[in-house]
């Protein structure tokens, strides 16, 4: 099965699949649903008593939800194939240009040796492909010690820092 | 040139590490092939025809003795001896063994080099001015913003896995010798009528199957707002680039889908969230940078020394040689050499160890142990004081590195073609060979005068046929291979791409047909100062298509 990994190791998940069943679902579960499906029902899906995760599909626009991102406590950016680099974009609007603070999750085809940029583009929980290995993918994250740019991890570039650092 | 400090090493050493793992896992069998693809691309690494091939980065044609010495060596303990200059100012070797790359990756660590994002779907290298630095028509030497875009790009998280391969060059002379008009980004320095240093931004250029000159979307962007606005770039490229069709992949396709100025536009509201931002250029940066860039101690010299005159008028093969290899030079009393590396019977763009290390004693002997790569495929010592231009030419005459054909007829830029590639539909370096054997007469050369001929074994143009005086293109036609001729391109400020002149051809047939193209400029030309591209300018192709297919065609 598929292992749900942070940079320190396994965790679990109490994350469920809006299956498209209304009737099925418990008060308070942790409910992951849809971009569109939000987008059609978002005022049904503001009286869920629980938490509301969204999961984001690669065209999906994030901007959009802009003004919604504070209902939501989990953002789960899909990746159908790893080589799809739209979801990076994503994360990084969605951390840098709405704030969200929530937990990030990168679902789908999460591969280890894709780890250190998910990381670096706000992803903070990774839903690991079924055949990766999760103690071996964590040593992923220690690829580099070096930043160049400036992404959501890091604030400034390494050329800010260099001049703190020899300043 | 850039020199590393220990954020850099600490980077290029760390990733030899991860492909070293990464490699182990794919002999494994722990990694698929279609899962550690991209890894070894983006390492340089292409698995050809015969075996893999290495690309290994040498950015903006930048390089030091010490590093071509290394190169060298990597030839003849890993591959056979020689290497091949790319279009992209990079090299590539043909024959490495995939288990050793990683070792080759550590060697070149050593001495500040690497293979990262010579391919894949990220930013390549950044090319530039092969001049940059020394050119006497240059505004500002355009390296240290290669460089800083160098370092932006490397392992950028975001732009890793774009719809497609991404492009950049930087120029900052009128002459454009960086041809930023066919690249995905070309940038030309300039400076607005306040004074301040900034850059034209022209977007989605390129060659392919679908040739595109760039428009301009951006007239003066600031100098410090150069990484907010590429990163702004590259994210509407990222999120909004067709991913559904390899062919409509490149930027070049959204640009055009959108309209440049609705692309400009979004570009523009993504710059507004990021300017001002963390990636803003700070002054101590970019002289931080610049500083690796600086002029070297140059003598106080005299333009023209007696020696030079000498050697011109006595010397044989000298003054032929020195007509097209010798270029201006902005400190009086020196001059920027132009190597040629299509030497009659060769493979354009190639060169032995051995030629390698003597062009690096000759960097050190003849200038400040610096060498360039240029985009035309030949190699470019910057600085040589003009009294020891005769002593030069003798060693690079001893090496096959003398001949006087830069600029001219045979110096001819080709990909390596259908003998290595297992992209190309046909062979491209016999057809250099079978041109250059049929025009081998250096008189007949310099009566020719100056011309540009690119040959590509395919239609991803890795030649630059498009705009290439004259273009081949290697076709497949039912299995066979077939070359498509094309003439009127032009590279650099007045950018065009040539014209297909009709039927292809069999490879047999080309040396005719060119010969028949020469003939006709030859016999309609108003003077020998106009050369080949005018006269189809002035022209058109049709006198052209008559004496190639006669006038029923």
């Amino acid at each position: 099965m598929a292992h749900l990994i942070d940079r320190n190791g396994l965790r679990p998940d109490s994350w469920v699949l809006f299956d498209g069943d209304a009737g099925s679902i418990a008060p308070q579960a942790d409910l992951l649903i849809s971009f569109d499906e939000w987008r059609e029902r978002a005022r049904v899906w503001q009286q869920h008593p629980g938490r509301l995760g969204l999961i984001v599909a690669p065209s999906d626009d994030v901007k959009a939800i802009a003004a919604d991102i504070g209902r939501f406590a989990m953002v789960a950016v899909n990746f159908p194939k790893f080589n799809d680099g739209r979801g990076y974009s994503s994360a990084r609007l969605l951390r840098e240009r709405l704030g969200f603070a929530g937990e990030l999750r990168a679902v789908g085809d999460v591969l280890r040796d894709q780890l250190f940029l998910l990381a670096r583009c706000g992803f903070d929980s990774f839903a690991l492909r079924a055949d990766q290995d999760p103690v071996a993918a964590l040593s992923a994250f220690r690829d580099f010690s070096v930043r160049y740019q400036a992404a959501t991890d890091e604030v400034l570039p390494l050329f800010r820092r260099r001049s703190a650092m020899a300043a | 040139m850039y020199r590393y400090d220990r954020y850099d090493q600490a980077l290029v050493d760390e990733r030899v590490a991860q492909f070293r793992d990464q490699t182990r896992r794919f002999l494994a069998g722990e990694l698929p092939e279609d899962e550690f693809k991209p890894l070894r691309l983006q390492n340089g690494l292409y698995v050809q025809k015969h075996a893999p091939m290495l690309r290994i980065a040498i950015p903006y044609g930048t390089l030091s003795a010490l590093q071509l010495r290394k190169l060298a060596e990597i030839c003849d303990t890993y591959d056979r001896g020689y290497g091949h200059f790319s279009t992209r100012q990079n090299l590539q070797i043909n024959w490495p063994e995939l288990a050793r790359v990683p070792d080759i990756l550590a060697e070149l660590a050593t001495v500040q080099m690497h293979g990262i994002q010579t391919s894949g779907n990220c930013v390549r290298n950044v090319t530039a001015d092969h001049f940059a630095g020394v050119a006497p028509d240059e505004l500002v030497d355009p390296r240290p913003y290669c460089e800083l875009l160098r370092q932006w790009s490397t392992f950028h998280p975001e732009f890793t896995f774009l719809p497609r391969k991404f492009k950049i060059a930087v120029s900052a002379s009128a002459g454009d010798r960086a041809a930023v008009q066919v690249h995905d980004i070309g940038l030309k320095l300039l400076r607005n009528p306040q004074g301040e240093l900034g850059f034209e931004v022209w977007a989605g250029g390129g060659l392919g199957r679908t040739p595109v000159i760039a428009p301009l979307i951006k007239a003066f962007l600031p100098e410090p707002e150069l990484l907010n606005y590429v990163e702004a770039i590259l994210r509407v490229y990222n999120r909004f680039g067709r991913r559904d069709n390899l062919y409509k992949a490149r930027i070049k396709i959204l640009v055009r889908e959108l309209g440049a100025e609705r692309f400009a536009s979004e570009v523009e509201a993504e710059w507004a969230a990021l300017r001002g931002g963390p990636a803003t250029l700070t002054a101590p940066e970019i002289a931080r940078v610049a500083s690796c860039f600086e002029l070297p101690p140059y003598r106080t010299l005299a333009s023209d020394p007696p020696v030079l005159r000498e050697a011109i008028e006595f010397v044989p093969g000298f003054a032929a040689w020195a007509r097209r290899s010798v270029h201006p030079h902005r400190v009086p009393g020196y001059a920027a050499v132009v190597i040629s590396l299509k030497a009659h019977g060769a493979a354009p763009g190639d060169a032995t160890s051995d030629q390698m290390r003597a062009v690096a004693d000759a960097a050190e002997a003849f200038g400040f142990g610096e060498i360039r790569v240029s985009h035309h495929q030949n190699l470019v010592l910057p600085d040589v004081e003009q009294r020891s231009l005769p002593a030069l030419h003798a060693l690079l005459k001893k090496h096959g590195l003398a001949t006087a054909n830069v600029g001219l007829l045979t110096d001819i830029i080709s990909c390596p073609g259908g003998d290595f590639c297992s992209l190309a539909n046909a062979v491209a370096i016999p057809v250099a060979t079978a041109i250059q054997a049929r025009f081998d007469d250096l008189d007949d050369l310099f009566d020719i005068g100056e011309i540009e001929l690119n040959i590509s074994g395919c239609i991803n143009s890795c030649g630059h046929h498009h705009i290439g005086h004259i273009g081949i293109l290697g076709v497949d036609k039912a299995g066979e291979e077939w070359y498509q001729i094309s003439i009127g391109g032009v590279q650099g400020p007045a950018t065009a791409i040539g014209k297909i002149l009709g039927p292809s051809f069999s490879r047999g047939e080309i040396p005719d047909v060119i010969d028949r193209l020469i003939r006709t400029y030859v016999s309609r030309r108003s003077s020998p100062d106009e050369r080949f591209i005018d006269l189809v300018q002035r022209i058109g192709i049709e006198p052209f298509k008559e004496a190639v297919y006669g006038t029923s065609h």
